[in-house]
């Protein structure tokens, strides 16, 4: 399923959230995807999400990388 | 069968002979010299059974509307000339009626005569020999010989010389389920009214005048079976004679005992009686008191029961090394001990987490308790999730959000007073017929109706109904109609201030109302993408706002999409933008799946909450458990369904224990399915077959029906219904014993150890740890037959509707939905959209239904083409064709009909060697992972049979499901 070890399902999903978020206003949105990430999200998904942030994020909507600084960092596996 | 019933009535199960009347003005007269008061309407007959007398009837039951033809329930009125039928004959206060006097007894004892002039006197090898109502009758006004010898009559079925007789007519046996023999028809209607009345689809009618009059199904040629009959079992229930019986009842006898209980399938949750002659079921028959049925049934929970005794249910445990051997029967304890040293080997391996469970939603509240139970305080992790992840997370999520409260707003009484029904993305008469019936009785009085589905289904128009608007959209588009039906209630100004004002956070909603009266989401502005005509969407939004009392039903249409949670928010918002909420006649309600299905969300099935929707980061909910079972509890939400197919598929996820799901078949992109199966080393699965999922198992529980088991289910309304026992688990144990057996393996030498006796222990558990099932217990259901949660001390006696005063979450919050297509798309490749749905007599993956006689409606999955499509691809009806995805490819037959737009196919997903979900995609919800189900681009093209994957597929399910004879 990996392709390059990045699950392609992640950034979907991050971006998916994010559509919904954009129409809120900014700081709501951003509060709003990050509790989203942080209620739902298991830590090997937020492990897979942090590994495409360290990388620079390609991909990521603009409202994702902005949520980023919010979203709790899992312990290493 | 009249005899014992479980529990001891608390309402009385007696045939009052004509409905209930609902008005508030009561009513005094006397009757036989008692006095008796009841409620204006009442009919004289309904009077006297409250008082404990029984006038002589037929023609009358108190599940129709009263008739009067059969001229038996006379009486006499004091000052009032001749003597009129009791069950047409209202009350009127201060009459004086005798129901028993010298000339009522001499007109009975005639009209007795004569109905037994024409009725064949076999009682004793009569099917309804000891449950009949003219045997009963016979005895009642004591007939002691019958003095006309009728020279024709309609029960031989030869005349005194030998000749065929013309009137009489042979048994119709097409139906699997009932036998009609019209030589012991009286022609009373109630078989008749019945269908029409209570079921609402008119198949039968009595065809001829005078002594040619015959009760018929369908039109002349018909039979039942080839009728538009449903097989909902009311005519049957209604027949006063062996005219419509059981064929089980034949074939069995009378039953000797009834246990109250309630069905295992749709999420109507119908209660029954299960009519038993020892430990044989010998028919369920609908529980007039069972509050979501009323005293109804479909022809799943009616008859559709055959399953739990059918050959295939496997009744050993079994085990295996790998997937590639066969499997061999084991004794418990063998099958405990090996799943318990497979987990923990795997746990030490590769971690905690590295192991999950799938509660089911077909087992009890207590049942899922403890799976949930086994992988938060066993396990140690959160890893726990259920199929409704597949169907209704969304819902939990949405109404969460906007209301507080995961769950419908109403009970089913409610459709009785809306005025307006919206109905979205479901499709009642097949996936809860139940429901259906009672909605389209509302629709028949004059309620209006709205529809809003691809597909023009069978609860589009039916007789003496239509939905005045029906948005035939294209799959996909929810969220832009149900914006849209929000901009035309907005800007025409048709919203209910005050309501929103009280109830809602003003500020949020001006929020909304910018956000939603932009002219983008005016319904000619999104008429393109829709494919709904304007004018169509204005006049629903019209409807809805203006049209009295409005309710909203909606289903997997709305759920099982990429923006499933931003419908069920654009639902809330109609609702708050309209007051529809709060009172009789209104709401919001999700129409569940299955049985259990609220319940299973209920109690913690959910990897991010514990029971009673509190999330695991909650240090304090954490605490309450805790204490009790002495492990620390994760506070990390652990993984869903999809999550851990990936997990398994990455190397991360080893163990998996799976009750009462096949996660194989029910999930979308079956390869993808599979692969994470594959790449498992311990799947256990409990289950009453060896379903898909099961091919890939290493060990096998065998589960128990649910008519071997205490318990409760919880259905759409809330409601939490009790499951009786009625027979021994044919296994050895009820499932919530297995479990149980299987976490004490896991803690052998942990010091801790579970100890459940009873299924009522566990409710305690559930009532004392979770607030909005405080007031819970299986006294309080046994008492009130069933109840509504929350209970608690605000409400002990539970709660029918929600929001009243005033939200659970406080103030009611809009939200806005934007639409955003789904990455799903037609192209030149794929160019039609595929959605998925059910169909009346099979029910999900048909593990049950497919084992029933209800194959004789539903023998094979087939693909709905619209003609303009079919002809296009040279496709005739009933030809085989492929049908591929970018997921996967399949074969089935096509059924060329304009039911589907053009551009849209349809299918269902009951039948294994179909596979539909091999076609569907991993795209899904937003918000909850909830597959998009409903939305798959497709190509059709013709075919010569079965694509080589079902070929494959087959070969190895065959390989899996070999099972070596036990070990002497």
């Amino acid at each position: 399923m990996q392709t390059d070890g990045i699950n392609p399902k992640i950034p979907r999903m991050a971006n998916q959230i994010a559509m919904f978020m954009e129409s809120k206003p900014e700081a709501e949105g951003i509060e709003g995807l990050s509790s989203h990430i942080n209620d739902f999200w298991e830590p090997r998904m937020r492990r897979q999400f942090f590994e495409i942030i360290d990388a620079g994020g390609e991909g990521l909507r603009p409202l994702v990388l902005k949520a980023a600084a919010k979203i709790r960092r899992p312990d290493p596996a | 069968m009249k005899d014992f019933i479980i529990p001891a009535p608390m309402f009385s199960d007696r045939d009052m002979g004509t409905p209930a009347s609902k008005s508030k003005t009561q009513v005094t007269l006397e009757i036989d010299g008692f006095e008796i008061t009841v409620p204006e309407g009442t009919s004289i007959m309904r009077a006297a059974a409250e008082l404990g007398i029984t006038v002589p009837k037929l023609c009358a039951t108190d599940s129709i509307e009263a008739f009067g033809s059969c001229r038996l329930c006379l009486v006499e009125i004091e000052g009032r000339n001749g003597t009129p039928a009791s069950c047409t004959t209202p009350v009127a206060p201060g009459i004086k009626v005798k129901t028993q006097t010298g000339k009522l007894k001499q007109l009975r004892k005639g009209v007795m005569e004569l109905y037994i002039s024409d009725h064949p006197l076999d009682c004793l090898t009569c099917g309804a020999n000891g449950d009949c109502e003219l045997q009963d009758m016979a005895g009642a006004v004591g007939l002691r010989d019958v003095r006309y010898e009728a020279e024709a009559t309609h029960f031989s079925a030869k005349n005194t010389s030998g000749e065929a007789n013309i009137d009489w007519l042979p048994k119709d046996d097409s139906n699997p389920y009932f036998s009609y023999d019209p030589s012991k028809c009286i022609v009373c209607n109630r078989c008749v009214r019945a269908c029409e009345e209570v079921q609402g689809t008119f198949a039968l009618t009595i065809a001829g005048r005078g002594f040619e009059s015959r009760v018929h199904a369908g039109v002349k040629e018909d039979t039942f079976l080839s009728s538009d009959c449903v097989s909902c079992g009311a005519c049957v229930q209604a027949c006063p004679t062996a005219t419509l019986i059981e064929k089980s009842v034949l074939d069995i006898g009378t039953p000797d005992k009834s246990v109250v209980t309630t069905c295992a399938y749709c999420g109507v949750g119908c209660q029954f009686k299960a009519e038993m002659r020892g430990d044989e079921l010998v028919r369920m028959v609908p529980y007039k008191h069972g509050k979501a049925n009323r005293g109804h049934s479909c022809v799943k929970g009616r008859f559709a029961y055959g399953y739990a005794s059918h050959k295939d249910r496997i009744l050993n445990p079994m085990i295996r090394d790998s997937i590639n051997d066969p499997w061999q029967e084991v004794t418990w304890a063998e099958a405990m001990s090996f799943a318990a040293n497979r987990m923990k080997a795997i746990q030490t391996k590769y971690g905690r987490q590295s192991v999950g469970v799938i509660t089911s939603s077909r087992c009890t509240n207590e049942e899922t308790y403890l799976v949930q139970k086994l992988t938060r305080g066993v396990f140690e992790n959160n890893n726990t999730d259920t199929c409704a992840r597949v169907c209704h997370s969304p819902t939990g999520y949405g109404l969460g959000q906007t209301f507080g409260t995961s769950a419908g707003t109403q009970d089913f009484d409610s459709v009785e007073e809306a005025d307006v029904i919206l109905v979205i993305g479901a499709n009642p008469h097949s996936g809860h017929p139940v429901f259906a019936s009672r909605m389209k009785k509302r629709l028949r009085k004059g309620a209006k109706l709205i529809v809003v589905d691809p597909r023009r289904t069978e609860s589009v128009e039916g007789p003496h109904y239509r939905a005045s608007h029906h948005l035939a959209l294209k799959p996909g588009t929810n969220v832009a109609i149900v914006t849209a039906l929000a901009h035309v209630i907005v800007t025409e100004g048709l919203y209910n201030e005050e309501f929103i004002r009280t109830r809602c956070d003003w500020d949020e909603f001006q929020d909304y109302m910018e956000f939603v009266a932009d002219p983008r989401h005016a319904p000619e502005a999104i008429e393109m993408l829709t494919s709904v005509p304007a004018a169509e969407v204005r006049g629903a939004a019209r409807l809805y706002a203006t049209g009295g009392n409005a309710a909203i039903y909606y289903g997997l249409g709305v759920t099982e999409h990429s923006q499933g949670s931003t419908t069920v928010i654009g639902i809330a918002n109609l609702a708050m933008l309209t007051g529809s909420i709060g009172r009789p006649g209104v709401g919001v309600n999700p129409l569940r799946g299955q049985n259990n299905v609220q319940g299973s969300c209920d109690m913690g099935s959910f990897p991010h909450e514990l029971p009673g929707y509190r999330h695991v980061k909650n240090p304090e909910v954490r605490a309450i458990y805790e204490n009790l079972w002495g492990v620390k509890i994760d506070p990390e939400p652990g993984l869903r369904i999809p999550n851990m197919l990936d997990a398994a598929v990455e190397g991360s996820f080893k163990g998996l224990y799976c009750q009462g799901e096949d996660i194989l078949q029910s999930d979308p992109d079956t390869h993808h399915v599979a692969a994470g199966l594959a790449a498992m080393e311990c799947v256990i699965v409990h289950d009453l077959f060896l379903n898909e999922t099961a091919n890939y198992a290493h060990v096998f529980f065998p589960g128990s029906s649910f008519l071997e088991k205490d318990g409760t289910f919880t259905n759409a309304e809330r409601r939490i219904n009790m499951v009786r026992k009625v027979m021994a688990p044919k296994q050895g144990y009820a499932d919530w014993e297995v479990t149980q057996m299987f976490a004490n393996a896991m803690l052998e030498g942990t010091g801790r150890t579970w100890g459940y006796t009873h299924p009522s222990q566990i409710m305690e558990e559930i009532a004392m740890t979770t607030p909005s099932f405080a007031g819970v217990s299986y006294e309080k259901i046994e008492t009130m037959g069933s109840v509504q949660w929350p209970v608690n001390d605000k409400a002990p006696e539970g709660t029918p509707l929600v929001h009243v005063d005033g939200f659970v979450r406080g103030k009611g919050k809009f939200i806005r939905t934007e639409y955003v297509a789904t990455d799903e798309k037609t192209g030149p490749k794929f160019p039609l959209l595929l959605t998925t749905g059910r169909i009346l007599s099979q029910y999900n993956v048909g593990a049950q239904t497919r084992r029933t006689d209800n194959t004789a409606w539903h023998p094979e999955d087939m693909l709905e083409i619209h003609p303009h499509d079919a002809e296009n691809r040279g496709i005739r009806n009933g030809d085989w064709v492929r049908l591929a995805s970018r997921a996967g490819v399949t074969t089935l037959r096509a059924d060329i009909t304009d039911k589907v737009s053009p551009g849209v196919v349809y299918t269902t997903f009951h039948h294994p060697d179909t596979q539909a979900n091999v076609i569907t995609t991993d795209f899904s919800d937003w918000a909850t992972n909830c597959p998009e189900y409903k939305v798959t681009a497709v190509q059709v093209s013709p075919s010569n049979g079965p694509s080589d994957w079902q070929e494959e597929y087959n070969a190895q399910a065959t390989l899996s499901r070999r099972i070596l004879p036990a070990a002497e």
